[in-house]
C-alpha cells in the first residue's frame, strides 16, 4: 500500500511479468507440497490446521498480488481484510463450541 | 480510458467524492460483492465441515487416479488461468488492446476447460452411485456436501466464463475501458481463491490412503 494519498486514477500499475510468474510459480509450489502432505499419514487434526495455513498463504498471494490489493490505497485493504476477519471469528465464534461438542460424541 | 483526477473531484481519497480509496466505483463495488461471496463460501465450507464431524461413517474415497491427479490438475489450470487474467489486465493498461482480448479469451478457455472436466468427473461420480442425495460409500450427506460445494463453486466459474466474453467483446469494440477488464480479473482471481479451499478442504482431506 502506498502512502501518498492524491493521484489519478490509473497512473500506477506496478507488478512486472516476471514477479506475476514468480507469485504463479510459488503458487504451484504450494499446491504441490500440500498433495504430498496429503500422503504423508499425519494425524487429521495437524493435517487440516497445515493444509489450510498453506491455503491461507496462496490466498494472500492471490489477494496481494493477482488481485492487486498490496498495490491499492491503506484505506481499501482496512474496509476489506479487517471486516473479513471478523465476520469469520463472529461465524467461528458459534461454530467451534458446537463441533467441539460433536468430535466428542465420535471418537 | 477515463482518467479520472481525484483532486479536482473530491480533495483527498477519504473526502467521499465519487472515488473514495482513489479506487473508481466499479472496482469498490466488487470488493464489495466478493467479501460478501467469501463469506457465503466461508460458511458453506464450514457447514461441509461441520457435517463432516457429525458423521460417523464418512467416506475417503479419493484414489490418487483419477481424482486426487484431476483436482490437482484442475488447480493448476485455475492459477494458470489467474496468470493469463493478470497479463490481460496488464495489457489492458497498456492500451494493447489485441494482446488483452486474447489473454481475456486464453483465460476464459481455461474456465471453460475447468468446467468440462470437472463435469466429467461429476458424471464419473454419478456412474459409481454417488450423487447429491445418495452415496454408497456411507453417508449420504457426503454426496450432498460434495456437489452442493463444488457445484456452487463451477457455478461461480461458469458465469465467471460469460463474464469474460462479454467484457473480451466490449473491450474489443473499445466499449468497455481497462478497469472493467481489471474489475472483471478481481472476479476470477476470487473464483481462483476459493478453489485453493475446496481443493484440500474436499479433496486432500479425503485421500484414500488404503489404496
Amino acid at each position: 500500500m502506498s502512502a501518498h494519498d492524491t493521484t489519478a486514477l490509473e497512473t500506477h500499475q506496478p507488478g512486472t511479468k516476471k514477479l506475476f510468474m514468480w507469485v504463479w510459480f510459488w503458487l504451484l509450489i504450494l499446491t504441490g507440497v500440500e498433495v504430498l502432505l496429503a500422503y504423508m499419514r499425519l494425524e487429521p487434526h495437524l493435517m487440516l490446521v497445515l493444509l489450510i495455513g498453506l491455503s491461507l498463504i496462496k490466498s494472500a498471494l492471490i489477494v496481494a498480488y493477482f488481485m492487486h490489493l498490496r498495490f491499492e490505497k491503506l484505506g481499501l485493504f482496512l474496509i476489506i481484510v479487517p471486516t473479513l476477519v471478523f465476520c469469520l471469528v463472529m461465524i467461528l465464534i458459534f461454530v467451534f463450541p458446537d463441533s467441539l461438542r460433536i468430535v466428542r460424541l465420535h471418537p | 480510458m477515463a482518467e479520472l483526477d481525484i483532486d479536482a473531484i473530491a480533495g483527498s481519497a477519504w473526502g467521499g467524492g465519487v472515488a473514495p480509496f482513489a479506487t473508481n466505483t466499479k472496482k469498490l463495488g466488487m470488493w464489495l460483492f466478493l467479501l460478501s461471496d467469501s463469506l457465503t463460501f466461508s460458511t458453506a465450507i464450514l457447514a461441509y465441515a461441520y457435517v463432516r464431524l457429525s458423521s460417523s461413517n464418512w467416506p475417503r474415497p479419493f484414489e490418487i487416479s483419477p481424482a486426487i491427479l484431476n483436482a490437482t490438475f484442475l488447480t493448476f489450470i485455475l492459477l494458470s488461468s489467474s496468470l493469463t487474467m493478470v497479463m490481460a489486465v496488464a495489457a489492458a493498461h497498456r492500451n494493447e488492446i489485441k494482446k488483452a482480448v486474447i489473454y481475456i479469451l486464453l483465460t476464459a478457455v481455461g474456465g471453460i476447460a475447468f468446467v468440462g472436466l470437472h463435469m466429467m468427473e461429476w458424471f464419473r461420480l454419478f456412474a459409481e452411485g454417488v450423487t447429491p442425495w445418495s452415496n454408497k460409500w456411507g453417508d449420504p450427506l457426503f454426496g450432498g456436501t460434495f456437489f452442493g460445494l463444488t457445484g456452487l463453486h463451477m457455478l461461480h466459474v461458469s458465469i465467471g466464463v460469460i463474464y469474460l466474453c462479454i467484457i473480451a467483446l466490449g473491450f474489443g469494440r473499445r466499449k468497455f475501458n481497462a478497469d472493467h477488464v481489471e474489475v472483471s480479473g478481481l472476479y476470477w482471481h476470487f473464483v481462483d481463491l476459493v478453489w485453493m479451499f475446496i481443493f484440500p478442504m474436499v479433496y486432500l482431506m479425503s485421500v484414500n490412503l488404503k489404496g
